[in-house]
């Protein structure tokens, strides 16, 4: 004990005292972030159960297998798992609100940990969030009897997955924008209806005309595209400019309320 | 080198002047208490001297540093009464997350320890007491080994046995040495943890001082001793001597240095008998922090 309090009594007054490198931001922290994401018990249902039993409700039900062959399986997975990287990146990034709401940006503030990191390491929080949604719908995919190339396994989840960074952005802009412990109560069903624009629930082909003009213009259809690409082709760059285009927008978004938001008064 | 130096801080929300022209320095290893009524300007100007708001006029420093240049390099750190804590996370883990974002941080378990949560580190945050809680605020803030801790309201919401133990283990770290300023509204915590008390009304510094200069100045003190037939002219004429009565061969003297009049009933008198008591903190504080004291108030 005598030891514990020499040592404190010369640093305190002795060391000289650094500023953190990369303004606090830090891979310990990042995954202790996730860490503790993952054992909500909630936030595991939306991006990992829910998705994974839609799939097995449409994607495995004997209608799907006899009207559409294993595609149909495939491209129901695919949705799924993009769906759940959207919910999880979502949930990421509006995780500031609870945060705000809570008081612990307030206490944040009183560590080195400056506001962009804290903002970079929300963002690849939920990137991670997104990563392991799609990881495990695959994983279910691949379990249940889903079989593809190599190359389609990969190219579809990581266009899925590096799309899914539109609601990164869209998370962090709702996030700094609602000030609410129960964001996602708000932000889920919209989320089900993008879904929807998106071609995640039913095939865009199914929409009216009018509906699919719509959702050409949504923030999912891009990212549904591109994910799906690999699988029944139909890329276009029209759909990774919508992808950029949708993130800027909700980037810039989520910029002008944080620059708001960490202005002191 | 100065803990805190406060110049001028004034902050006004609206047409409310909340903090009024403040200055107030703090010397290295002092405890300070910050004592005032709700809504006196003890929480503006923390969160002033903290960077947490920006003063509209006048300048804070915190060991010569700007508040923000200070938090970041961890001289100064902080327990604030409103700041919140994830529910999700376990106490060693929000410790470790916090330790993470120094550039040196002590040991978890260390802290854990000085705070007396060691026991329950790994219990979930939402499952904490609120007492609990404080003292996991505190120990994230033993992390950076701080030159300055300042608290506010730390014990607001915690019952009698909670308040008694977290204020045993800040005081056990302040005798390490560290420079402590806490704001609080129980006269009682000032009075027993703190060497200084600093009176904030409305936004100004009313009074300075010792506690037992503090209790001195409202109601000052009172010598009572046994002397028939008393000279009330010559006591009165004592430096600092607000009021001499005569009841039979008791004579009571109330006045601001009771030493001076102790001296001079035993020296040059026949009183026998003498007491001096003081009246308690309770009394200065209402005295010194309603509206008829604002203009006496004295500063040290």
């Amino acid at each position: 004990m005598t030891a514990t309090v020499e040592m404190s009594r010369g640093d305190a007054q002795a060391h000289e005292r650094q500023v953190p490198p990369l303004g606090g931001f830090n891979l310990t922290a990042l995954k202790l972030e996730v860490r503790r994401v993952l054992r909500n018990r909630r936030t595991v249902m939306f991006i990992l159960v829910f998705p994974s039993v839609f799939f097995f409700m449409f994607g495995l039900s004997a209608k799907a297998q006899a009207q559409g062959g294993p595609a149909a399986v495939a491209y129901i997975m695919i949705s799924m798992a993009v769906y759940g990287a959207m919910v999880g990146t979502t949930a990421g990034g509006a995780a500031v609100a609870v945060e705000r709401s809570l008081g612990w940006s307030r206490q944040l503030r009183l560590t080195p940990l400056r506001p962009g990191a804290y903002v970079a390491m929300k963002v690849l929080t939920a990137m991670t969030l997104g990563l392991i949604a799609i990881v495990t719908e695959y994983a279910v995919g691949a379990a249940t009897g889903v079989r593809l190339a190599p190359h389609v396994w990969i190219m579809s989840g990581l266009a899925g997955w590096l799309g899914s960074f539109v609601f990164a952005a869209f998370g962090l802009f709702m996030g700094f924008l609602l000030p609410s412990e129960n964001v996602m109560q708000f932000v889920g069903p919209v989320l089900a209806i993008l879904a929807m624009f998106g071609g995640l629930f039913i095939p865009l082909s199914a929409l009216s005309p009018t509906m699919r003009t719509v959702a050409h213009f949504s923030p999912v259809w891009g990212v549904g595209v591109m994910a799906r690409a690999p699988l029944i082709g139909g890329f276009t760059s029209g759909a990774v400019l919508s992808v950029i285009g949708w993130t800027l927008a909700f980037g810039m978004g989520a910029m002008a309320l944080f620059r708001r938001d960490t202005a002191r008064v | 080198m100065l803990a805190v130096d406060l110049q001028n801080l004034t902050k006004r929300f609206g047409p409310v002047t909340a903090v009024n022209d403040l200055t107030l320095q703090i010397e290295s290893g002092e405890i300070v208490a910050f004592l005032g009524p709700n809504g006196a300007g003890k929480t503006t100007t923390i969160d002033m001297l903290l960077g947490l708001a920006r003063p509209d006029a006048g300048t804070a420093r915190v060991y010569g540093k700007s508040p923000d240049e200070a938090i970041a390099r961890g001289e100064v750190s902080a327990v604030m009464q409103n700041g919140g804590l994830l529910k999700d996370f376990t106490v060693a883990e929000t410790v470790a997350y916090t330790a993470s974002l120094y550039s040196q941080a002590r040991p978890v378990g260390e802290v854990l320890e000085r705070a007396g949560i060691a026991e329950i580190g790994d219990r979930r945050v939402a499952k904490c007491s609120g007492g609990e809680q404080q003292r996991l605020r505190f120990a994230m803030a033993l992390l950076s080994d701080p030159r300055l801790l300042v608290l506010d309201e730390p014990t607001t919401g915690m019952d009698v046995e909670g308040r008694r133990g977290f204020w045993t283990k800040i005081r056990e770290d302040a005798e390490r040495g560290r420079t402590v300023m806490f704001a609080t509204h129980y006269l009682d915590e000032a009075d027993a943890y703190a060497d200084r008390i600093v009176l904030i009304r409305q936004g100004s510094i009313v009074a300075d001082g010792t506690t037992a200069e503090i209790k001195n100045l409202a109601s000052g003190r009172v010598v009572r001793a046994t002397l028939p037939d008393a000279d009330a002219a010559a006591l009165r004429a004592l430096g600092g001597v607000t009021n001499v009565e005569l009841r039979g061969d008791t004579v009571l003297v109330q006045c601001s240095d009771s030493d001076v009049v102790a001296r001079y009933l035993l020296t040059e008198t026949a009183a026998s008998d003498l007491e001096i008591s003081s009246k308690n903190l309770e009394a200065a504080f209402v005295a010194l922090t309603t509206d008829s004291a604002a203009e006496n108030g004295a500063s040290r």
